[in-house]
């Protein structure tokens, strides 16, 4: 007598934690996003660098930040992808939250290297100097360095589930580095400027200079986002690979 | 808490005998200081300015380096896992353990400090306010550098990352440490750095122990 296996429809849990799931429907998101990535950046640069005016203390130079400030917000935004990522690991054991973490360190140092060179670039004129060992600037180079690590970390390791696990322990620790960054500004009498878009106060920005800025935050956000889902596919192909060829040889040795 | 002194005592008697190298790091840490002059120019002026700096430097050096000492040996010969299984939390286990490698490295470098004050033209006042903010700011570094260990307990060769892993969390301890001496304060001490560097050695000698322990059990094979 058969009996009849009931296929259960994949609900909302396993389509984000299984992996065949996760790449299945996945694969249909990155070309939209990728589209919708360049148009933003196209509004957004065009906004950036012809139809927003010069500030009237630093000139033309003004344009440098809106390549600044959102590399700056989401060198923290990835980080906190990653802290959720880890509690994720360590709490749920989530299956996918180690791949999360370890596709989103790499895009993380470079939109923190980006931050630090861009920021660079834009002290010069402004203030006479390309660096500075104020509070904003230290904190944010120690990030950079926390990102660096992390990935060393993960590139040390052979057995990638464990190292998912213990660097999430450190991803957590380095975590502390978070608000630092985030009120250096506002701890510390520093040559950088204080917050004027998140700030307790509200917005002390025109609107003619914060569109641009947020239809560039969004441009690079989605960026990430992109860049994040296919990443993650990568590494979930990645693994599958490398446990095919794991197989292999052991067939062969068999 | 028996158990907690036997760890220290076993520590402290493994590092001392043949097979331990316990005075290794001393003499790395006086040869930081013996090969700055040949770096900077031996002027005095010069050197006795940047000497609590290089003295941070070279106890700061030389504790990274001893970090792979904490957990290796242990790993290696089983210890390690008899530690996790142990009736003892192992959060006490790794406590005991920051006790006993602050004994074996960061003391030593404390008491051989007053050669690198010799070496580097430092005057007493500045060595005694050296010697404070070291006593205040090691136990927050070795408390540090325990999570650096166990998160790279189990690689093979993880020789130089725990040293890069800490290095930017330790920045803070480094800034009050050196900001402590207050240089440009002749008589007094910055109270204030001292008292920040106090904060971060007891938070992270509370809370390490707990993220090191949770490292060493997810590295567990």
């Amino acid at each position: 007598m058969t009996t009849e296996i009931a296929l259960k429809k994949p609900n909302w849990f396993s389509r984000i934690a299984n992996p065949g799931q996760f790449l299945a429907w996945s694969r249909g998101f990155v070309a939209p996003l990728s589209i919708l990535t360049a148009i933003l950046f196209a509004i957004g640069l065009y906004y950036a660098f012809f139809d927003s005016p010069p500030d009237y203390q630093m000139g033309q130079t003004v344009r440098i930040m809106y390549i600044h400030v959102p590399n700056a917000w989401l060198s923290q935004f990835v980080y906190g992808v990653m802290a959720v990522a880890s509690i994720g690991t360590l709490v749920w054991r989530h299956p996918l939250a180690d791949v999360a973490a370890k596709s989103a360190a790499p895009l993380g140092a470079v939109f923190t290297g980006l931050a630090l060179f861009s920021g660079s670039l834009w002290g010069r004129p402004t203030w006479g100097t390309f660096w500075e060992w104020d509070g904003r600037m230290t904190s944010t180079l120690i990030l950079f360095l926390i990102y660096l690590g992390i990935i060393a970390l993960w590139r040390a390791f052979e057995d990638q589930g464990r190292a998912g696990r213990v660097i999430a322990v450190f991803t957590l620790v380095g975590a502390l580095d978070i608000p630092v960054v985030k009120f250096s500004v506002d701890w510390w009498n520093t040559l950088h400027q204080p917050a004027s878009v998140l700030s307790m106060s509200g917005e002390h920005v025109a609107p003619a200079i914060l569109i641009p800025l947020l239809v560039m935050t969004l441009a690079f956000t989605l960026l990430f986002i992109t860049l994040h889902i296919v990443r993650m596919r990568t590494e979930i192909f990645r693994r599958r690979a490398e446990s095919l060829e794991r197989q292999a040889a052991a067939n062969l040795m068999a | 808490m028996t158990a907690f002194l036997a760890i220290i005592a076993r520590d402290l008697r493994l590092a001392t005998r043949v097979g331990g190298d316990a005075l290794t790091l001393v003499l790395f840490f006086v040869m930081v200081g013996v090969i700055v002059p040949f770096a900077i120019g031996p002027d005095s002026a010069t050197l006795s300015r940047l000497a609590p700096g290089i003295v941070w430097i070279a106890a700061f050096l030389s504790m990274l380096l001893g970090l792979d000492r904490l957990f290796r040996a242990d790993d290696e010969d089983g210890s390690l896992t008899l530690f996790r299984h142990a009736a003892l939390p192992l959060e006490a286990i790794v406590a005991a353990k920051v006790i006993a490698h602050w004994l074996l490295t960061a003391l030593p470098l404390i008491i051989a400090s007053p050669i690198l004050a010799v070496l580097l033209a430092m005057d007493f006042a500045a060595w005694e306010k050296t010697v404070l903010s070291l006593l205040l700011g090691t136990p927050g570094l070795v408390a540090l550098g325990t999570i650096g260990a166990a998160v790279t307990v189990s690689l093979r060769r993880g020789g130089l990352i725990a040293p890069v892993l800490i290095l930017p969390l330790s920045i803070p301890i480094l800034i009050f440490g050196t900001g402590a001496i207050a240089t440009g304060n002749p008589d007094g001490i910055s109270n204030a750095a001292l008292l920040f560097l106090s904060a971060i050695s007891l938070v992270t000698l509370a809370l390490a122990p707990f993220a090191a322990a949770l490292a060493l059990r997810l590295s567990e094979d």
